[in-house]
């Protein structure tokens, strides 16, 4: 009796702790997003899509930085996802426990959370220095080399969830070791490696660090890879920092656009992922 | 009531007159085992010098206690082992008189002469027509009204086409687990193999797809060598014309079934086959 009381009290302390901590954190989250629609909402109107980013005092947009932002991360993401899943198959599939594989799957997982910050400086380094000047292409591949370690290691996790069975049973029926793996073992991976991608788009869509060495930013409407251009995080962070209310309120807009893109994102990567449990 | 009381005593006298295989003339050996030795990689010896002959158009049953190398020889038959490192076999297995162990056999086409169904069902994450067509297509290039027909065939073999004719694009995973195995069954036939391993193909199975799983094998063996590793002595005993008994590495009793669960020559068989151990 005492110890089945006592086994009591200490469930109702631990849920008591869980419940306060799970309020603690879902708190700060409700009070951003919160701030976010309260601040952004007011912000959003048409002339947010079609209209450039404006000197202070005057009417205007985000359509360039909208357009920078997808740009770059669909080429990241372009450059991102063969060399991800190339790479996540290797180590997985063919690499086994050797050595190079062993150190390949560790130098990955630190470069999984490695500071943006430093991934822009290394692309300024290889990309601004030796041409001179900022440019989207040097963007896109900031993007990109934060994109493949993500890509990269979900590839691998979703591969090693397909059952050995099913390999077996497609050599057992004679299949080149290539045909098993593009026919059943990519393809019991399939929505797994995209949602992986998806998450991939949604962690380098609201990147800033790495564009503000790389892409920088641009004032005007441009479509020239080779030269610098907008994109929402580096705007809102230099509309946010100004002293001017149509700025501030500005980049308040293309913060909530930003969230809730990112946001459908994780919903989609999450209905898939989903689906693929069922 | 009646009748199913009827019914009970049919399927009791049908199982009691199916209790062996009915003892044929023999057939010509179709594959040959001579002093097979097998070392995984952590040196661990599971087969000790096996000897035994399987023969054409005949199911041959090994029996044994957990871990004394039945399905391990099994996947001798098809090197399925090759497909990890490190593994030492000696000795010889000759399938019409070549011996497939020589490097220089080609795998693929080895495994699609001698197909492989395993304990669990494997469907491929694909069509239920897809998961026939795929090992089809590996080694033929037919029209595609040949590939309706040999689907079908297929289907029909493994009397699965009445319950699957009108879902034949719909994923195989969503069949129940006795129809999975059957369309892995089905898929293993569909590419003319002239041998067929079966791996406790019935025991993750209810006890009436079992019996269909059963009645299936029954029918196969007037077509192919089979070879089937069960921990189920009924099923060993309704199935198979001869049975191997294997214990710790060995094969201590080969013979005609009805011979190994009446009359023994072994008493460690006589334990075995009586339910004394294993």
């Amino acid at each position: 009796m005492s110890i089945s009381s006592r086994r009591y009290a200490t469930n109702r302390v631990a849920m008591v702790l869980c419940t306060a901590a799970a309020i603690f954190g879902l708190f700060w989250l409700a009070a951003i997003l919160g701030t976010l629609l309260w601040n952004g909402l007011g912000a959003i109107n048409v002339a947010i899509f079609t209209q450039m980013t404006p000197p202070p005092g005057s009417n205007g947009g985000l359509a360039n930085a909208i357009f920078g932002s997808v740009m770059m991360t669909l080429i990241g993401i372009a450059i991102a996802a063969p060399v991800g899943i190339l790479a996540g198959t290797y180590l997985s599939e063919y690499a086994g426990n050797s050595k190079i594989g062993e150190a390949a799957k560790f130098i990955n997982d630190v470069l999984l959370s490695a500071p943006s910050i430093i991934i822009g400086l290394f692309v300024y380094a290889l990309l601004v220095v030796p041409f001179g000047h900022f440019s989207a292409w040097s963007g896109a591949v900031a993007l990109a080399v934060i994109a493949v370690p993500v890509i990269n290691r979900t590839t691998q996790d979703m591969l090693a969830l397909v059952p050995n069975a099913l390999r077996e049973a497609a050599a057992a029926l004679g299949a080149p070791r290539w045909k098993v793996m593009m026919f059943v073992t990519y393809r019991a991976a399939r929505s797994g490696i995209l949602t992986g991608v998806l998450l991939a788009i949604a962690r380098i869509s609201g990147e800033t660090a790495p564009l503000l060495f790389t892409a920088l930013n641009n004032q005007y409407w441009s479509t020239n890879m080779g030269a610098p251009m907008a994109n929402l995080p580096v705007v809102i962070f230099q509309f946010a920092m100004s002293p001017y209310e149509d700025w501030q309120r500005l980049a308040w807009g293309g913060a909530l656009i930003i969230t809730v893109a990112i946001l459908a994102l994780n919903i989609l990567a999450r209905t898939l992922a989903g689906r693929r449990a069922s | 009531m009646n009748i199913s009381t009827e019914a009970a005593t049919g399927v009791t006298m049908q199982a009691q007159a199916t209790t062996f295989a009915a003892a044929t003339q023999d057939q010509p050996v179709k594959l040959e085992v001579k002093n097979l030795r097998f070392k995984y990689q952590n040196g661990h010896e599971v087969l000790k010098g096996i000897n035994l002959q399987l023969r054409d158009k005949t199911v041959t049953a090994f029996i044994g206690p957990s871990g004394c190398g039945k399905s391990t020889l099994l996947r001798t038959f098809n090197r399925m082992y090759d497909l990890y490192p490190g593994q030492e076999v000696t000795g010889e297995i000759l399938l019409d008189g070549r011996n497939i162990l020589q490097s220089s056999e080609d795998l693929n086409r080895l495994r699609s002469r001698v197909g492989m169904v395993f304990q669990k069902p494997t469907p491929f994450p694909m069509s239920i027509y897809e998961n026939i067509a795929f090992g089809i297509r590996l080694y033929e290039k037919i029209s595609k009204a040949d590939m309706n027909n040999r689907v079908e065939a297929a289907l029909r073999e493994t009397a699965l086409w009445d319950e699957v004719k009108d879902k034949l694009h719909q994923s195989g995973l969503g069949l129940s687990g006795g129809q999975q195995q059957r369309l892995c069954i089905a898929r293993a036939v569909a590419v003319k193999p002239e041998v067929l391993l079966l791996d406790e193909p019935a025991s993750a199975l209810d006890p009436i797809s079992s019996a269909k799983i059963e009645d299936l094998i029954g029918k196969l063996a007037s077509d192919y060598c089979i070879a089937i590793v069960t921990h189920n002595m009924q099923q060993a005993a309704r199935t198979s014309l001869y049975t191997a008994f294997m214990y710790l590495g060995e094969v201590i009793e080969f013979d005609r079934t009805e011979k190994i669960f009446t009359a023994p020559s072994n008493p460690k068989t006589n334990d075995y086959v009586t339910g004394r151990f294993g």
